[in-house]
């Protein structure tokens, strides 16, 4: 995102806001507990280090309980309606480029109901930031399962367990040819806080999965990876340009074995293992990376994917500016046409 | 080419007051190309008409079969005219099938000029003709011309370096050339449009140039021909005129209005028939500081509008029935989050996919009452191609106001039809008024304007405006979230206000016709010219009929209950099943007679004289006859 703000104010002209100056009268209505908080924290806690005034700034949402959060930020907020807030949000940036734009959403309203225009959103690198809240359930609905819930999870809805296969977000927006991909977990708010940084600075498209605990209806989804005492172990923390080691002391790593990954313990060296890319314009190496899943393989953080390309509410305008270089527009001779006649 | 013949000049002219063609081929033999030609041409030269093109919703059906037949009928004349004529008084049949489908519709002895080269076995068959219909003397009661139009034309085009496809696809010039020379109309207006139409392939401008020319002589040396027409122009209002349809006015307007107003223009849209013209036509006004978005569906195309709304720009999106009942769920936002939005609805006939190329004005209710929640939009409906332009600056003259969802309502007729029209200058034009949150007036997003209970229209970038604003119900004071019940009904009933106000603000509806008497027509929409001419001709036989058309659909016009009370009668003609009358009844509690026309095409004026007859009892019940 662009840090200059649309009057074209230098940095050092606009006031050094703090956390407190991005929390809204609003009375936060989550439940006790959910990891909706952290996330809500963690943006707060970032959004004064973009250095962009809070009415510069757009937060727009759908519909679920990780759709309230514009309520919650003092900036503008667009709390829409299911499913749509990428179309919202395209509408909104590509009239008025120099916005920046954050999208909140969850599983069910970015992958269900609205999983076509977050599709589009991404192809077409409009300059957002999407955010997506994933906690494998429907809270709202009091507890469906969701595109996210793992095939067998037993719910209101799937009394049985449910005889559908999930979607990765990480993949989906991969495919979708999202310019930036990045996972983090509500319960690592140094890693969250520093994701969304990244994130929001990014230029065109980006797409942050959050894994977030909904501890009323799929309390401990990620307990078995994220919780502190085994994250260490069953997660890796990818960065660009630096080998995959994990564990507490670094002992575990993963090198690619034709396109299949392996988990190598107590490598020799970095030169064997897989040495981490975000730029390369393939996904092969993040689609490899994403199919990584606890217990198997340890579960990836961070930054998959990170590529420039041109966005498309700035093509959209470079367009207007060419056409607006040829002689002055005359809406007079538009209304005649090209053929007239005289009535006398 | 042609046949020798002692004097070219021997045919006698015949001058007439009005005259009705229909071009009829298969769909890839280029009839929209050559009504449109001939309707430019025609226009220039100076007579009032009106036009139907009728075209199959296939792109490319059958080569020959009757399903693949388009049509493009224009009726021209030195008087003042309201529609494109009940029935031709001359037929183009490029081929049997064209014959086949249009030759009911040809007034008794009219002209009728077939390509006999077209009419051989497989054709025939195709057409589902047992004889050729040229040779056994069933036309014997129409003035037929049999021309080889393939053969002559191919012959016009030998020596040019094209494959027999291209020279047969051009031989819709040699048809041009013939009737444009039959009616007496000079060919310098299609040269021009060719010559720069075809500028970058010389080889086929050459081609259509010669067809043209070879067709304009053949009726100019045949001795085939034995009259020609001449309608001299029309007796209209001075100034300067263009050729324009529906669909062009329409964009145009939107352009107009946001030049007007100082506020870029931001449309979405799905590709959608008979819409898609306006989204090619704006894509290509930039340099007018539009923005132009082919969305993912028409969800999506609503929902950038509304963000678009929500920036604070003019945010329009368009569509025809099927899309606008995918954008309920959107424009229920806007009516919820208080946001100006205009939405195009180009009817066709449905339900569902319906007729996708055949027009309808089926979705006035469904624009009235299709969303869930009491949930009331303004609904405004051109009368002809030319109003277009109009409506679609009131549309947004009514939606930056009142800070409301505005709905156009235009149809196929009225998109893909034409009609001469002066030209407006800028300066006539009534002014588009907005304003953005003004910080001297208004303290938060939600202080409303007295007098149209319009919201302050707070948008990014305003310091101290910030405020968070959705779907869900709010405070009628501050626009929290409010769920209170008293708070609901309040802006239940402001939300209907606010909508109800627009009529303080728009004009009363005007009745052509004795001021009071036995029967009103009541309309609305693209039946305009019919049920206008069917009032004229009654009244010329000394009916006391009267018409009245409504262009505000929601809310009416203040007069319009007084203006049915002095009449006896109330009927009430629609290209539905009753739309118009249910809100008529429903609203007055007035006996409005419901007249309905579920065909995908237009009603005839003799089709609404009939229904008049009857209606005033001087005639017998009243049938149609499709």
């Amino acid at each position: 995102m662009t840090a200059a703000s649309s009057n074209g104010a230098l940095d050092e002209e606009i006031p050094l806001l703090t956390r407190k100056d991005f929390v809204s009268d609003q009375e936060v209505r989550w439940c006790p507990g959910c990891g909706d908080y952290s996330i809500l924290a963690q943006m707060q806690k970032t959004l004064p280090g973009l250095r962009i005034p809070r009415e510069e700034i757009v937060f727009v949402s759908g519909i679920g309980c990780s759709s309230r959060f514009p309520y919650y930020v003092n900036t503008y907020g667009f709390h829409t309606i299911h499913g749509r807030a990428p179309a919202i949000a395209t509408g909104l940036k590509t009239a008025r480029p120099e916005l920046t734009v954050f999208v909140i959403t969850g599983d069910g309203d970015g992958l269900s109901i609205g999983g076509n225009h977050l599709m589009h959103l991404l192809r077409r690198n409009v300059d957002v930031t999407v955010v997506l809240f994933n906690n494998r359930i429907y809270g709202l609905t009091k507890g469906q399962y969701s595109p996210t819930s793992p095939i067998g999870k037993v719910t209101k809805s799937a009394p049985m367990g449910t005889t559908e296969n999930p979607l990765d977000p990480i993949k989906l927006a991969l495919a979708a040819g999202a310019t930036f991909v990045a996972r983090s977990v509500d319960r690592d708010t140094k890693h969250l806080e520093s994701t969304l940084a990244t994130a929001a600075q990014h230029k065109g498209a980006a797409f942050v999965e959050v894994f977030q605990n909904c501890n009323i209806y799929n309390d401990g989804a990620f307990a078995s990876f994220a919780d502190k005492d085994v994250r260490q172990d069953r997660m890796v923390y990818l960065e660009n340009g630096k080998p995959l080691r994990y564990g507490k002391h670094l002992e575990h790593g993963i090198r690619l074995n034709g396109f299949q990954p392996e988990v190598v313990e107590n490598p020799m060296s970095d030169g064997e293992l897989l040495v981490h890319d975000t730029s390369r314009e393939d996904i092969a190496l993040p689609m490899i990376l994403s199919g990584m899943d606890y217990p198997d393989f340890p579960v990836p953080l961070g930054v998959f994917r990170q590529v420039e390309r041109e966005t498309y509410d700035g093509l959209v305008q470079d367009q207007i500016d060419v056409s607006r270089l040829s002689p002055e527009p005359d809406i007079e001779a538009l209304i005649a046409g090209p053929e007239t006649w005289n009535v006398l | 080419m042609t046949t020798e013949i002692e004097s070219p000049l021997s045919e006698a002219t015949t001058t007439r007051d009005r005259v009705t063609i229909r071009f009829a081929g298969d769909s890839g033999d280029g009839m929209q190309l050559t009504g449109t030609q001939f309707t430019r041409t025609t226009a220039v030269y100076g007579n009032d008409l009106a036009t139907l093109p009728d075209y199959p919703a296939e792109i490319r059906a059958p080569t020959g079969s009757l399903p693949g037949v388009s049509g493009f009928q224009l009726s021209f004349s030195s008087n003042d005219i309201h529609t494109p004529g009940d029935n031709p008084d001359a037929l183009v049949a490029m081929n049997p099938a064209a014959l086949k489908t249009n030759l009911g519709d040809l007034v008794p002895g009219g002209l009728l000029i077939v390509d006999e080269g077209e009419f051989n076995a497989t054709n025939l068959r195709k057409a589902g003709y047992e004889e050729n219909p040229l040779e056994d003397g069933s036309l014997s009661s129409y003035r037929l011309m049999r021309i080889d139009i393939t053969k002559n034309n191919a012959d016009a085009l030998d020596g040019l370096e094209l494959g027999a496809k291209e020279r047969f696809r051009s031989r819709n010039f040699y048809a041009l050339g013939l009737v444009l020379w039959l009616f007496s109309r000079p060919m310098d207006t299609v040269v021009r449009w060719a010559t720069d139409k075809f500028k970058r392939n010389p080889v086929v401008l050459e081609a259509n140039l010669r067809a043209l020319r070879a067709g304009n002589a053949f009726g100019e040396t045949s001795e085939l021909v034995h009259e020609r027409y001449e309608v001299p122009p029309a007796e209209v209002a001075p100034g300067v005129y263009r050729h324009i349809s529906g669909n062009e006015a329409t964009a145009l307007g939107f352009v107009t209005a946001s030049h007007l107003a100082g506020l870029p223009l931001f449309y979405a849209s799905y590709p959608i028939t008979p819409a898609s013209d306006v989204l090619h036509e704006l894509a290509s006004f930039k340099r007018f500081g539009v923005k132009t978005m082919q969305a993912e569906d028409e969800i999506s195309a609503v929902c950038a509008a509304i963000g678009a709304s929500y920036a604070g720009q003019m945010a329009l999106t368009g569509t025809s029935g099927p899309g606008l009942a995918l954008k309920s769920e959107g424009l229920n936002l806007a009516v919820m989050a208080e946001l100006p939005l205009v939405i195009l609805d180009v009817q066709r006939a449905g339900p569902s996919t319906g007729m996708p190329t055949k027009t309808e004005q089926a979705d006035l209710l469904q624009a009235m009452y299709g969303r869930n929640g009491d949930s009331p939009v303004a609904i405004i409906a051109p009368s002809t191609p030319g109003d277009c332009f109009w409506m679609a600056i009131e549309a947004f003259r009514i939606a930056l106001k009142y800070m409301v969802p505005v709905i156009i309502l235009s149809d196929g007729y009225l998109a893909n039809g034409s009609q001469p029209w002066l030209i407006p200058q800028l300066a006539d034009i009534p002014p588009v008024e907005w304003s953005h949150a003004d910080p001297g007036s208004a303290s938060h997003a939600y202080e409303r304007d007295p007098e149209t209970l319009a919201r302050a229209w707070a948008v990014p970038g305003q310091a101290g405006f910030e405020h968070r604003v959705g779907g869900l119900e709010k405070s009628y004071e501050t626009g929290d979230i409010n769920y209170e019940p008293g708070n609901h009904h309040k802006m239940t009933l402001t939300r209907a206000e606010r909508v109800a106000k627009v009529a303080n603000d728009i004009p009363d509806i005007e009745v052509t016709g004795p001021q009071q008497g036995d029967l009103l027509l009541l309309g609305w929409g693209g039946t305009y010219g019919a049920i206008t001419s069917a009032g004229e001709r009654a009244r010329s036989e000394g009916k006391s009929v009267a018409s009245a058309h409504i262009r505000h659909l929601n809310p009416f016009p203040s007069n319009l209950g007084e203006i049915l009370s002095r009449y006896d009668k109330v009927l009430v003609p629609e290209l539905n099943n009753g739309q118009l009358s249910v809100l008529v009844r429903s609203q007055f509690l007035v006996d409005a007679i419901p007249f309905n026309k579920i065909a995908g095409q237009p009603f005839k004026i003799t089709e609404i004289c009939g229904k008049i007859d009857e209606v005033l009892g001087v005639g017998g019940p009243f049938e149609f006859e499709f």
